[in-house]
């Protein structure tokens, strides 16, 4: 039965991937389902990362948005080419740092690969320097209960962005203007891998002695430690793992978005990635990635029509102006919090809904062993 | 400097105002409200609209019940249903409000903030302090301050209704065996939070040139950590802890580090939690599970 849900899993996934690979190979790279894709992709794999630790780890945490933010700067900075500095940063004499991390992989691997190898080497520093700061403010918040953890990290990330508008550290961040000219990937594939790839690597983290810590942690913390788990580590380890997803993630964002401002990462986006969380379930990889997709696919293209006059050949410009789908939006959203409380897949994963008919056969069987 | 400590004192009451609606439903039901600010900032935009349309003395009680009777549905329509569910839920819940209110507001105002204009011209007038000029509101946000918290004490140590909301922080379950209705009680504390965030939100208003939709964001967070460093529960903490920030906040501005105004909360926050997790004046809480 393991094997079938295997072969099944597997066999979903390629074809996905062979979907992004036809779709990345027939539409111009400016059409809206390939930016769907690109977005849902980095979406996807910060809702996952904040549900390793709302949802497997039972730590309430809403500092993703701080943690993108470090992951999208420290991307930005470092791959910003030389000769670009200086009209980036024109009111701070081009910048304090003067190399970027594509062109010098470029010296020793070649113009493509080394610009490839800078990228990724870019997105890991930001995940690496997201992690070192969840590190340190986890020492001392990591201590608080649910909602006082909720509130400080938010608090936290707001301190992030005032830092990253603050004109002393403009020759680094910019001040409050824009970073861009970036390189950037320009294949959706390559987001839906990469992120395909982190995201997997989160899910072996799960089914590991320490996904298990984890959710014994949420489930019980003083039957946890009674049963040998440190949770101070555990809940360390697992804030500082989330950011480092979150940071790349922000990374990626950053490319897609192709400029670089301290001002949309604010508390809104946290909660927007939340909401994509509970819509998908929370406890759910699986759901966290299928919410992804739905809700960047409705808001960004779906219900388009919602704020520009017509939509499903309904014709009213002054119902459907601008704003209108948003507001759709989060009643949907409002109904799902409140009268579908597990979400679209509750806490199942993907291999699970090949199960069915197992189950009866076997029913205590197998418990939590999906991958 | 002169002139940013009397500023310091008027925001802190404005704060205060918003921060007691945190600390009533924080006591009551062990949950951060996230949808306070964004009730403040419809306020702002009510009395935007209706100063505009119609006489005063008419605006000013409608932007007060309308504020009020959508502080009551928020509660009916998204926190009773999950009076059982876990809190991670009913925090939850409390996001999507504040989300769906900013975007009902967004489609309403068509996203444009809204200009504030002269909207109360007594309180908005100039007068003179110390040798400084100052609008009027901000010598009448203390004292007005003052006087409905000392009403809002009184109501809660006299009072039957206050009684019971006592009764009901102190512990849920067993007030609820007492005979108290405990719906009927959080709805009249959504009522007063409301109330008061309504009145905040026409004092703080009157400064700025507009309401926007995020307008509600900062001082809801600002007069939600005013209420944890004050002791969350507390409704003279509360209080105090609100002009201890408002006036902190624009010693900060007055010193030339207007950037970090804002972060300067939230690390006085971090602080606080970490040191003193009850507050100034907060009792040591047993939590509820």
């Amino acid at each position: 039965m393991k094997r079938k849900e295997t072969i099944w899993t597997a066999g979903i996934l390629l074809v996905l991937l062979v979907l992004c690979v036809v779709l990345d190979a027939s539409l111009p790279s400016y059409h809206i389902a390939v930016k769907v894709v690109e977005k849902a992709s980095v979406y996807a794999l910060v809702a996952v990362s904040m549900n390793l630790l709302n949802g497997f780890t039972g730590l309430f945490s809403l500092g993703q948005a701080g943690f993108m933010l470090l992951g999208a700067y420290a991307y930005g900075v470092l791959t910003i080419p030389v000769d670009k500095r200086p009209s980036v940063y024109q009111y701070f004499d081009g910048g304090a740092i003067q190399f970027s991390l594509p062109e010098a992989f470029s010296g020793f691997l070649g113009e493509g690969a080394g610009t490839v190898a800078g990228m990724l080497a870019a997105l890991l520093v930001g995940g690496l320097l997201a992690a070192l700061f969840a590190f340190l403010i986890g020492l001392p918040v990591l201590r608080l209960k649910s909602d006082y953890l909720a509130i400080a990290t938010l608090g936290f990330a707001e301190i992030l962005k005032a830092f990253f508008q603050w004109n002393a550290l403009g020759p680094i961040t910019n001040g409050s203007n824009l970073l861009k000219s970036y390189p950037v990937f320009s294949h959706p594939t390559a987001y839906v891998v990469l992120a395909g790839i982190l995201i997997a690597f989160i899910v072996l983290l799960i089914n590991s002695t320490y996904g298990r810590a984890f959710m014994a942690i949420r489930d019980d913390e003083v039957a946890a430690e009674a049963m040998g788990i440190n949770l101070a580590r555990h809940k360390r380890m697992a804030f500082i793992i989330s950011s480092f997803f979150a940071g790349v993630g922000g990374g990626m964002l950053a490319m897609y978005m192709g400029t670089i401002a301290a001002a949309p990462f604010k508390s809104a986006m946290t909660y927007e990635i939340l909401l994509i969380v509970v819509i998908g379930g929370i406890g759910s990889i699986t759901g966290s990635v299928l919410a992804s997709f739905l809700y960047i696919l409705s808001s960004e293209w779906l219900l388009r029509g919602l704020d520009s006059g017509s939509f499903l050949g309904i014709n009213a410009p002054g119902l459907f102006k601008n704003g209108f789908r948003m507001a759709v939006f989060s009643v949907i959203i409002m109904i799902v919090v409140l009268f579908f409380r597990k979400g679209i897949m509750g806490d199942k994963e993907l291999p699970d809904l090949f199960r069915r008919q197992s189950r009866r056969e076997r029913p205590e069987k197998g418990g939590a062993g999906n991958g | 400097m002169l002139p940013y400590l009397i500023n310091g004192v008027s925001v802190g009451g404005q704060y205060a105002l918003i921060a007691i609606g945190y600390t009533l439903v924080y006591g009551i039901l062990r949950l951060i409200n996230f949808a306070h600010g964004d009730v403040f900032m419809v306020a702002g935009l009510l009395m935007v609209y209706s100063t505009a349309s119609m006489p005063m003395y008419a605006a000013l009680p409608l932007v007060l019940i309308a504020t009020v009777i959508l502080g009551f549905c928020i509660e009916r329509a998204a926190y009773k249903p999950l009076r059982t569910a876990p809190r991670m839920s009913v925090m939850i819940s409390a996001i999507g409000v504040s989300y769906l209110i900013q975007n009902l507001a967004f489609y309403l105002t068509g996203g444009v903030p809204q200009p504030v204009v002269n909207p109360i011209p007594w309180i908005s007038e100039n007068v003179m302090i110390f040798g400084e000029s100052t609008k009027r509101v901000t010598l009448v946000t203390p004292v007005l301050t003052i006087l409905l918290v000392a009403g809002l004490v009184y109501l809660i140590n006299h009072t039957r209704i206050g009684l019971a909301m006592r009764a009901a922080a102190k512990d849920f379950e067993t007030a609820q065996l007492m005979g108290i209705k405990i719906n009927s009680v959080i709805s009249f504390t959504f009522v007063i939070g409301s109330f008061l965030a309504a009145v905040g939100a026409m004092l703080y208003f009157t400064n700025y040139p507009s309401v926007a939709i995020t307008s509600g964001g900062m001082p809801g967070l600002k007069a939600f950590v005013a209420a944890v460093f004050g002791g969350i529960g507390s409704i003279p903490g509360a209080v105090v802890g609100a002009f201890v920030i408002g006036l902190c906040e624009e010693i900060i501005k007055g010193i030339g580090l207007t950037t970090f105004s804002d972060a300067f909360t939230f690390a006085l926050l971090i602080v606080v939690l970490c040191v003193k997790p009850t507050g100034l004046f907060g009792e040591k809480v047993t939590d509820k599970v």
